[in-house]
């Protein structure tokens, strides 16, 4: 490429020439406009409004809110539904992202090995990813229906009778984590996998040589290999982990109140955000806001901390 | 972040299947077990839809594919049984979704062109901006975004969930990796030796050569919008729905109509389902290349 600046030609330049230039120095400023104008837009700006509307006490369209400082956040750190809320939200997170990521490096075991028809067992895996939240919520829904689903079915043939999974909360959270390992463990094996592909053969060689097998191979060279990997699917699950929604929204079975269950047994926090906001009659968008910003420190905490966990066993590994 | 990962060459290949050996019974076993459990529940929504409502209540369960599937969908297309237009629904995601996958693919392979072949101050400290801006979950943004919508005037109109998304981070990230590693910097200078403005090299270079992963891009943007419930759920709600919403709002009836929501459901994933038959190895080649940045 030219550089539009180095020293004074000889030949005049033209007007083309001053086109050429105005363009090399401009027209890249133009380019990556549409991304930021949009972020600013539709991210940036709610996000920030965010903040402002959650220290009033506004309602749907009022156009009048009054500033109330911080009696929105005073008040959530009093509301017993919003700790239940954060509560079964962490839970459910918990028990479906520990076994999700554990199968998806599995997975991604079986897979990294010379297998035959490849493509089609990645396929395999990777199907339910295709499959959307709604579709995912409703199947799961009725096959753990009390009375005829087949989850119950299959139980009783080992002598457990007709568990009503909606109603208990850990036998909802249960439910909810497999509908949220099943749409997600082959996505993370694919993750892994591209990432095995990437360590070099020569230190499997080495452990080879030291008398490693492949569980010790697997534990010395895959996972340490992995490392940065797995930071960044535990990061990528607890962001998407502490927004679950879909899945208990349409666990209900009316699915208008989002109040996750008559005991708001699995009523996570953003189910909880849309019942203050959107359901029902309440419009309450001050308070609403203000769960949203708890959810957002939540979520930078548990990123903090899952990344000093890491380091800590990286270090103490070292 | 570094790369993404480059091709493996067959003399890699070669050498990683030698170091892991051919793969075990047990592989195999494991494997087509866990494709079993990936097909099933999609394979029961076929089940129940192809029901009436007399056989998803039978004990015990009916496993296998019945006759009732004509009629199921006949009661979810015809307006007056249902409570949703699911008409409707499905011209809407169709609309909502190509507009965005064409709009995300142009947009980022504009953006992701500048940031690969062009120098300007502050490139290297946006282009992080970018990847930084991917960590902020802007769904907590919803409620200001609602008024910002509801200033608009663009509550229940699809205007509402197609602007939000017509760039994304991801698209401009995946596009510059793969402009920067694939398209020569000589193709560029001799475009630009020719007279060329960088509009028309990106229209005369780069377009054509991002192809394959614009392919990629945009079925994974197509996915992932036609996919897309909370927000369509709280702008447009049932008068206007897409498919999603469509689908959940089936659920939402006092009698639990399994035959038909499982109907719905089948109908709302099938297209997704042709589309990974074909396309599937690009797929699985996208979420790959995108994974791997950490």
């Amino acid at each position: 490429m030219q550089s539009p600046v180095t020293g004074a030609p000889v030949r005049r330049i033209g007007i083309r020439g001053r086109l050429h230039q105005l363009d090399e120095r401009w027209s890249p400023y133009f380019y990556i406009s549409p991304f930021f104008l949009l972020f600013i837009v539709f991210g940036l700006f709610p996000l920030g409004y965010t903040a402002w509307v959650s220290l009033t006490d506004r309602t749907l369209l009022d156009h009048s809110p009054n500033f109330i400082g911080l009696d929105n956040y005073t008040a959530l750190l009093h509301d017993s539904y919003f700790w239940n809320a954060v509560e079964n939200t962490l839970g459910i997170w918990v028990i479906s992202t520990i076994p999700q990521l554990l199968i998806a490096l599995g997975l991604a075991t079986l897979l990294n090995t010379g297998l035959r028809a490849r493509t089609f067992f990645r396929m395999g895996v990777v199907l339910p990813q295709v499959t959307s939240l709604v579709a995912v919520a409703l199947i799961f829904t009725q096959l753990f229906s009390r009375d005829y689903g087949l989850v119950n079915y299959m139980l009783h043939f080992v002598g457990i009778h007709a568990i009503d999974w909606e109603a208990g909360r850990l036998s909802s959270w249960i439910a909810l984590s497999v509908m949220v390992t099943w749409r997600w463990a082959g996505y993370n094996a694919l993750i892994y996998l591209a990432a095995m592909q990437g360590i070099p053969d020569e230190l499997y060689e080495a452990a080879a040589i030291d008398g490693a097998g492949r569980w010790k191979q697997f534990i010395h060279v895959t996972v340490p290999q992995l490392r940065n990997t797995i930071i960044f699917t535990v990061i990528i699950s607890t962001i998407g982990g502490l927004q679950l929604f879909t899945e208990p929204y349409l666990f209900e079975p009316l699915k208008a109140g989002a109040t996750g269950g008559s005991d708001r047994q699995y009523q996570t926090v953003v189910m909880y955000l849309y019942e203050k906001a959107f359901a029902g009659t309440q419009f309450k968008f001050g308070y609403a806001s203000a769960i949203g910003w708890a959810l957002f420190l939540l979520i930078a905490l548990i990123s903090l901390v899952n990344l000093l966990i890491v380091r800590r066993i990286r270090t103490a590994e070292a | 972040m570094s790369t993404v990962v480059q091709p493996v060459s067959p003399h890699r290949r070669r050498r990683i299947s030698r170091r892991l050996g051919a793969a075990g019974p047990l592989t195999y076993v494991g494997l087509a077990l866990v494709t079993i459990i990936s097909i099933f529940p999609l394979y029961w929504s076929l089940v129940v839809a192809s029901h009436d409502n007399s056989a998803v209540a039978a004990y015990p369960p009916v496993l296998t594919p019945g006759t009732e599937l004509w009629h199921n969908l006949t009661r979810l297309f015809d307006s007056g049984e249902v409570n949703v237009n699911f008409w409707t629904a499905l011209i809407n995601s169709a609309i909502v979704a190509s507009v965005v996958t064409l709009s995300v693919v142009f947009f980022s392979a504009l953006a992701g062109f500048a940031f690969a072949k062009l120098r300007f101050p502050g490139r290297n400290a946006l282009f992080l901006l970018v990847i930084g801006t991917m960590l902020v979950p802007v769904q907590l943004g919803v409620i200001p975004l609602y008024i910002e919508m509801v200033h608009l005037g663009w509550v229940n109109h699809l205007q509402a969930v197609i602007a939000p998304n017509l760039v994304t981070a991801f698209g401009v990230f995946l596009m510059r990796q793969y402009i920067a590693g694939s398209v020569p910097d000589e193709l560029i200078d001799a475009a630009h030796v020719d007279g060329c403005y960088t509009l028309g090299v990106f229209w005369h270079v780069i377009m054509p050569a991002v192809r394959p992963v614009a392919a990629v891009l945009g079925l994974l943007t197509f996915m992932t919008i036609w996919n897309d419930f909370f927000w369509p759920l709280i702008v447009l709600g049932p008068r206007n729905p897409t498919v999603q919403v469509a689908t959940s709002t089936l659920a939402s009836g006092y009698v639990e109509d399994y035959a038909l929501v499982l109907t719905g459901t089948f109908v709302s994933i099938l297209p997704l389902l042709i589309v990974f038959l074909f396309l599937g190895r690009q797929i699985i080649g996208g979420i790959m290349k995108g994974a791997v940045k950490g």
